[in-house]
């Protein structure tokens, strides 16, 4: 799923640097995520996991880094298969 | 006014209503001058207001959000340039308060505020990028023990007459535009060289003139938290609810004045309604509007505020963006339909009616972190999150 995530940031998160520069758990507000290409990310990744992100979820914290988006990504599929 | 009651020994309505009394009698002065308005900003100090937020144990009362807002509006109903200038500290000083404690220097510092009844001001917006707060150009050196910072900053209301001046940055030169940082500079830590006049419209007595900033200060000044993390925990609910808090008290005074206008009319012709009481009774609707969304939104801010593990979610950013948005829009309106009330009396200058500066003042609202911004920022918030459809929340 890492990888997964990985090409959504590439390609939505605007970020100045390679995202292969990136380790799994660096804040990626510092790497330069705006709040703009968050919500874009957030989008990307409802579409890819054919999810929809729950509001409690939709804050900072949950795509803080890596980790934490896999985390929100898992979080909500069994969210959704328990539903 | 129960929200203000709760403060032990410190009668703050009283105070606000002092320092309201003191901020009317210079207002017309400040405005037509385009002065700084040193008489309430003395006042305020006098009255302690300055520090009404800090925490108790740091030296002041702890005041709410709700209180500061308050306190705001009172004031605004006699100078809006005077409240304006209560917000904006306020706000700063909110920041501190939330992402400064347990930090020695800042807690050192939010003392000094309280004690001294420092003011503090902002340098946010910067040559080149305008309102959008969340992206910086210049950046902060730290070298050691020593930060240094040169920004060219367009606007910064009260900067020659503050004691502290708050200002973000990247966070080193080679962070991206949005990986900020804010410092505190002490007056005496910067040079500030005038670049941009402050003639306007309204609220002329914020003298938000630009300058090109200079600073040099130890690096503990910087606020280890980033910017990032204080804009969308703190600043931006707290600038838009106190921001709504001094344009209510533009408008609740204009619809006053209309309202007082209709009554003497009614009172010199009795047995009739006079024409202007329908369009009264139309604007206290919109006022009505107004006040019940500010109210509404502080209580948000407060129980969101209240609960550590929550974390601010996009569904109270869109609101807190909808209501400044709001707010904006209806005082002018509201201020607009109040003169109509008043004709010529309320067009005029230095009748009892006079809603000139009102109306002037009003419209700072819209360009004040312009609604179109705002407005792109919650459409593409928007775009993930799902409006809830309850009533009651
Ligand atoms: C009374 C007052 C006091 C102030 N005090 C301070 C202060 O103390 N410190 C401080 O730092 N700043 C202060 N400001 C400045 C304020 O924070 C904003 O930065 C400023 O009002 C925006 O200026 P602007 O219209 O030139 O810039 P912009 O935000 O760039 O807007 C310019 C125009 O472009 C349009 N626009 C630009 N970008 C977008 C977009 N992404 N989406 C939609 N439309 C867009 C806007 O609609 C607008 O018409 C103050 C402003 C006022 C009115």
């Amino acid at each position: 799923m890492k990888q997964d995530i990985r090409e959504i940031l590439a390609k939505l998160g605007g970020l100045p640097v390679s995202v292969d520069t990136i380790s799994d758990s660096a804040d990626l507000y510092t790497a330069g995520l705006s709040s703009f290409a968050s919500v874009q990310l957030m989008l990307g990744l409802e579409d890819k996991f054919d999810i929809e992100i729950p509001d409690h979820l939709l804050n900072r914290r949950s795509f803080a880094s890596i980790d934490a988006i896999a985390e929100t990504v898992s979080a909500v599929r069994a969210g959704q298969e328990a539903a | 006014m129960n929200v203000i009651s709760g403060i032990s020994g410190f009668d703050l309505v009283q105070r606000a209503r002092k320092v309201a009394a003191v901020a009317g009698k210079f207002a017309d002065d400040v405005d037509r001058h385009g002065r700084f308005p040193a008489e309430a900003v003395a006042a305020m100090k006098a009255e302690g207001l300055l520090g009404i937020q800090v925490p108790v144990e740091l030296g002041g009362i702890g005041a709410s959000i709700a209180e500061v807002a308050e306190t705001c509006s009172l004031i605004s109903q006699e100078c809006a340039s005077s409240s304006m200038i209560l917000a904006m500290h306020h706000i700063k000083l909110s920041s501190l308060i939330a992402h400064g404690r347990g930090d020695a220097w800042h807690e050192g510092f939010m003392r000094r505020v309280a004690d001294e009844q420092l003011l503090l001001a902002s340098a946010t917006t910067e040559a080149g990028i305008g309102g959008n707060l969340r992206n910086s150009i210049c950046s902060i050196e730290v070298d050691g023990d020593t930060c240094r910072l040169t920004k060219e900053a367009s606007v910064i209301s009260y900067g020659a007459h503050a004691d502290a001046i708050l200002i973000t940055s990247r966070a080193n030169k080679d962070a991206a535009p949005s990986d900020q940082v804010m410092t505190v500079f002490l007056n005496g830590q910067y040079t500030l060289e005038k670049t941009h006049d402050w003639d306007t419209l309204g609220m002329r007595g914020t003298c938000s003139e630009g300058f090109l900033f200079k600073g040099e200060a130890p690096s503990r000044q910087i606020i280890p938290q980033p910017f990032a993390e204080i804009a969308a925990e703190s600043m931006l609910a707290v600038c838009h609810l106190l921001w709504s808090g001094v344009w209510y008290g533009i408008a609740v005074n204009a619809v006053s004045r209309a309202q007082a206008f209709v009554r003497g009319a009614a009172r010199a012709n009795p047995g009739s309604v006079p024409p202007g009481a329908l369009r009264v009774a139309e604007v206290a609707a919109k006022l009505h509007l107004v006040k019940a969304s500010i109210t509404a939104s502080i209580q948000d801010y407060e129980r969101v505020k209240a609960d550590p593990a929550h974390a601010i979610s996009i569904a109270f950013l869109v609101d807190m963006n909808s209501l400044k948005v709001t707010s904006s829009e209806m005082v002018i309106e509201i201020v607009d339909q109040a003169m109509i009330v008043c004709g010529i009396a309320g067009y005029k200058n230095g009748t009892p009616f006079s809603l000139g500066r009102h109306l002037r003042d009003a419209h700072s609202s819209r360009v004040m972190i312009s609604n179109d911004r705002i407005l792109a920022n919650s459409a593409n918030m928007l775009l993930v999150h799902k409006l809830d459809t309850s009533l009651l929340g």
